[in-house]
């Protein structure tokens, strides 16, 4: 469906259009996301692109406190902490992304498998605007 | 097929420098401190122009303090230059790597007389930068535009671990404590404090400053309080992370044949393992290391050694779920086992499975690229019965590393002999 390469830069640039797409290798039919240009499952050199249902749950989190420097650039720290986590997709494979709609002030009320569906984070502006991969609670 | 080394290697000489923060002190200086001790510890003596081949393990000179190509500096700083000096770079698993790049290349009868080092010089940088430079060890393309910081991301294998096994963060705090312990009587630990120290050092600065002074039950309160011990990454805090610290070790590994040369106490490697894998969310398990486990098989397999028959072994606590994965990952414990161990005080000292009698990363200190010659330094210590206050008693013969890269894109495990 694109003749894009399989590189985060492609990756980001779906993610822009409110796409989060994956790589199927048409041999074997494993689903990657993020996506790769190789399958590791069958060696096969020659995948496809797919997009996801961004449906998911949730496999694992942290509430992080101590933020790099971009997210603290984005507004999180110490006094704003969020949540990061894995996401095990409908499709099969998992992936990291922020996950919004979650107590971060009561972790413990956070459950693993609690469903969540694809967000679409923008931060900066202009050039250095950018979409980032959120995941959020579906209610 | 299990392959073995062509040639027989041991160590003859090991040394490190004090791991903590030095003002003023760059990698080389703390590799020239960590060389010196390896002279002295050389039984017979040699003559340091005899090292043939240097291999260092550094992480992020380059960003720690703007110092790239390491590797012919520390060479030239003990003298050895031209002798080739060859950095290796694998994250905190960079000088667990370099020593096999070590065994191996002696193993292949390329050289006889091997230099191992491992450097790190991280707090010259403010805390933020630390972070950000730790997570390029990370995935910087799928796995930090997430938020995840390192603490993040073995925070959510710990939400993963304590979900699947009903584990209690308790478990937690009991590594850090025990660890604490160990490195009190460390004195080349970063922190040579019990957390009782700890709580005793805060109540005399409170009475000092005349602030009132706090009051906890006992050590899990204090370790349970917020104040005291905040959260870094739920469900991790501070004492559940190792520090920032600088610091250098130094190993010497030569041919079998020439051991006893140098010592009639060498330690021998029997087994060698390395592993590699992709970022975390893409494993098949988030509850332990799959390259760790991997690495590990393969160096029982080539010692002929069951996890049953080791006896000291220093594992990669970077954060404390991670030494009770590594506990498991190695088959001390069956999986979901770990954290009942720790708990059950079985990986203390006095324990049937000591673990990180140096006081691991979390107490001794992790200056990344030097924690995994470290870890070879307490082992050399424990077998021939050079750990002081902290000796293990028996006379234990057969001693394992663990070091970990990232949180497992890279592992390598060693287990050394006694003989």
């Amino acid at each position: 469906m694109s003749e894009k390469p399989f590189t985060g830069t492609a990756f980001y640039a779906f993610l822009k259009e409110h796409k989060l797409m994956g790589a199927r290798c048409p041999t074997c039919g494993a689903i990657y996301a993020p996506p790769r240009p190789f399958c590791p499952a069958c060696f096969n050199a020659e995948l496809e692109w797919v997009e996801l249902s961004g449906a998911g749950r949730l496999a694992s989190y942290s509430i992080i406190v101590i933020a790099p420097t971009a997210m603290i650039e984005a507004g999180y720290g110490r006094e704003h902490p969020y949540c990061s986590g894995v996401v095990e997709l409908a499709e099969g494979p998992c992936i990291s992304a922020q996950i919004l709609g979650v107590d971060v002030a009561h972790p413990e009320t956070i459950a693993i498998g609690t469903p969540v569906k694809v967000a679409f984070i923008e931060r900066g502006e202009g050039e250095a605007q950018k979409t980032f991969l959120g995941f959020e609670v579906v209610p | 097929m299990q392959r073995k080394p062509g040639r027989g290697v041991a160590i003859v000489g090991a040394g490190m420098s004090k791991f903590g923060a030095f003002p003023g002190l760059a990698t080389r200086d703390l590799f020239v401190e960590a060389f010196r001790e390896l002279l002295a510890s050389v039984d017979k003596g040699f003559d340091a122009r005899d090292i043939e081949a240097l291999y260092i393990g550094n992480f992020s000179s380059d960003l720690f303090e703007g110092q790239a190509h390491t590797a012919p500096i520390m060479a030239d700083w003990v003298g050895l230059t031209p002798r080739p000096a060859t950095r290796v770079e694998d994250a905190c698993a960079s000088s667990g790597v370099a020593f096999r790049e070590g065994l191996i290349a002696i193993a292949s009868g390329l050289y006889d007389i091997v230099l191992v080092g491992g450097i790190e010089k991280m707090t010259d940088l403010p805390t933020a930068r630390v972070t950000d430079t730790l997570a390029t060890a990370a995935d910087v393309t799928y796995e930090t535009p997430a938020g995840f910081t390192f603490p993040g991301l073995y925070a959510s294998m710990a939400t993963a671990y304590l979900h699947a096994y009903g584990a209690t963060s308790e478990a937690f705090l009991k590594v850090g404590l025990k660890n604490h312990e160990n490195g009190a009587l460390n004195p080349k630990a970063q922190f040579g404090q019990r957390i009782a120290d700890i709580i005793e050092a805060r109540k005399a600065s409170a009475a000092k400053k005349g602030k009132p002074i706090p009051t906890w039950a006992d050590e899990l309160a204090f370790l349970n309080d917020e104040r005291a011990n905040p959260v870094i990454a739920w469900p991790l805090r501070l004492y559940d992370c190792s520090p920032i610290s600088d610091g250098a070790a130094a190993l010497l590994l030569v041919s079998e044949e020439l051991a006893r040369r140098f010592t009639d106490a060498p330690l021998y490697v029997i087994g060698s393992g390395q592993a590699s894998d992709g970022a975390t969310h893409d494993r098949p398990t988030l509850t332990g290391i799959p390259a760790a486990q991997r690495a590990a098989q393969l160096a029982y397999a080539m010692a002929g050694v069951t996890p049953a028959d080791i006896q000291p072994a220093e594992v990669h606590d970077c954060f404390t779920i991670a030494e009770i994965m590594a506990t498991e990952d190695l088959g001390f414990f069956a999986p979901g086992e770990g954290w009942r161990a720790a708990i059950e005080g079985r990986t203390a000292r006095t324990g049937d499975r000591p673990i990180n009698t140096s006081g691991g990363l979390k107490s001794k200190g992790h200056p990344v690229g030097a924690s995994g010659a470290g870890q070879v330094v307490e082992i050399w210590k424990q077998l021939r019965g050079e750990a002081g206050a902290r000796q293990l008693p028996g006379e234990p013969c057969l001693g394992l590393t663990h070091n970990v890269g990232g949180t497992g894109q890279t592992c390598v495990v060693h287990i050394f002999e006694r003989r």
